[in-house]
């Protein structure tokens, strides 16, 4: 049985532990918002962009001239993962389920006979990859440095993607990313980076655009800007998805804090009652015996 | 005068949406002015000023790369980087010209042309602001 000093000691350190959870907690929201407003603000790019080259991507698609990164090498023997995580720790599951669903992938990839290459973008994600798949990783992109997520991040790393794939060293590359629903939910994404992907809607009147220049070109001047885009929007989705995710691990951890403060509360009140009467005890028989 | 939806978004944030009388764009293969009822357009932007009126209002941007969507009842410049060109300063548009020239440096061909053009689109906006 802890001493009534040591228990003492214990509930004090929790109620610290406690304190720096829910400051944690509150500053995750506050990042949280801004994360959000930032993926907000970013939609109406992606989502225009996406519209435009479905269209013109349905268009080409087949066609023996379509661009490489739409049509592929012809190949699917080398992959390129590109995993997105987060710098910091602490924040619940949101790394280890975005390094698992990459695994998975790399390890059914690998079973298959393909090459994989493995790029990380974050710190969280390099250590948990590098564990299996150390002789596989080929770069990593720090974002230590950045204070707020911009454009021009997802440029350099969509640019470095590109001109590896010019330079023929790997043929379909794969973003892991974590995509948003809410606070308490995450989802673990994949998206295909190159070849790329658009859905071309079924629906929208193919509208009777003039293209200036023609199609070809405008579709070549767009794909890597798509390919931008994208990778901005995961690594938006991802900073929110951090945050949330943050956000409801220290929320977690404040109440198991504050539960366990609760019970060495009482631990603490009974051993005090336990010490008194043992005392009062020893008075009365003492008197007692006079 | 009729007027039409304009929308002009970058990546990281919607600049401007409202209703405009005409839209005078730097197209890639020339600049133009659009204005309600305009036939749908499809075009890519070089880097230019876009100047849009709305009424007697008339606002202008410094865009970059992207392309804008032109149809008869509204016009979408997406542009890869937009900014209004009151608050552009030679510094900015110094640092466009070292990022063309920065692509310009790895390419070769047909893509060079590109480059280069891309480099004295963006020289010449020097003399615009």
């Amino acid at each position: 049985m802890a001493s009534l000093k040591d228990l003492k000691m214990r509930i004090e350190s929790v109620k610290g532990t406690r304190k720096i959870t829910k400051a944690m907690q509150m500053v995750a929201a506050a990042k949280l918002r801004r994360a959000q407003e930032a993926a907000e603000a970013a939609r109406p790019f992606a989502d225009r962009m996406n519209v435009v080259m479905g269209n013109l991507a349905g268009a080409s698609a087949g066609s023996e001239s379509a661009p490489k990164l739409l049509a592929g090498t012809g190949k699917d023997d080398v992959h390129l993962l590109i995993v997105a995580t987060s710098e910091r720790g602490l924040c619940g599951g949101f790394n280890s389920s975005i390094a698992k669903s990459a695994r998975v992938d790399a390890e059914r990839l690998l079973a298959a006979g393909k090459t994989v290459k493995i790029l990380t973008v974050g710190k969280k994600g390099r250590e948990q990859m590098k564990r299996e798949f150390a002789e596989h990783m080929i770069d990593h992109v720090d974002m230590s440095e950045v204070k707020r997520l911009g454009y021009n991040n997802a440029q350099d790393i969509a640019n470095d993607v590109m001109a590896r794939f010019n330079a023929g060293e790997f043929d379909v590359a794969t973003i892991y990313f974590s995509e948003f629903r809410s606070v308490i939910s995450q989802i673990p994404t994949a998206l295909q980076l190159i070849p790329a992907k658009f859905e071309a809607d079924e629906q929208a009147e193919a509208p009777f655009y003039d293209y200036e220049p023609g199609k070809e070109e405008i579709l070549a001047d767009l794909l890597p800007r798509a390919l931008t885009t994208s990778v901005f929007a995961a690594l938006l989705e991802n900073a929110a998805s951090e945050q949330g995710a943050r956000m409801s691990a220290m929320d977690n951890a404040t109440r198991n804090a504050g539960e366990m403060i609760d019970k060495l509360t009482i631990q603490y009140n009974r051993s005090r009652q336990a010490a008194i009467t043992n005392e009062l005890i020893e008075i009365i028989s003492g008197a007692e015996a006079l | 005068m009729a007027t039409m939806q304009f929308d002009l978004v970058s990546p990281e944030r919607k600049l401007a949406s409202l209703e405009a009388s005409e839209v005078q764009i730097p197209g890639s293969e020339g600049d133009f002015t659009a204005m309600a009822d305009h036939s749908p357009v499809l075009t890519t932007l070089r880097p230019g000023v876009l100047k849009v009126k709305a009424g007697s209002d008339v606002s202008e941007y410094i865009v970059t790369g992207g392309f804008v969507e032109v149809s008869p009842t509204a016009t979408s410049v997406l542009a890869e980087q937009a900014v209004p060109k009151a608050e552009a300063s030679a510094e900015f548009v110094n640092g466009l010209i070292a990022d063309a020239e920065a692509a310009a440096k790895n390419v070769s061909g047909s893509d060079l042309d590109v480059a280069n053009k891309r480099i004295s689109d963006t020289r010449a906006l020097l003399d615009l602001i």
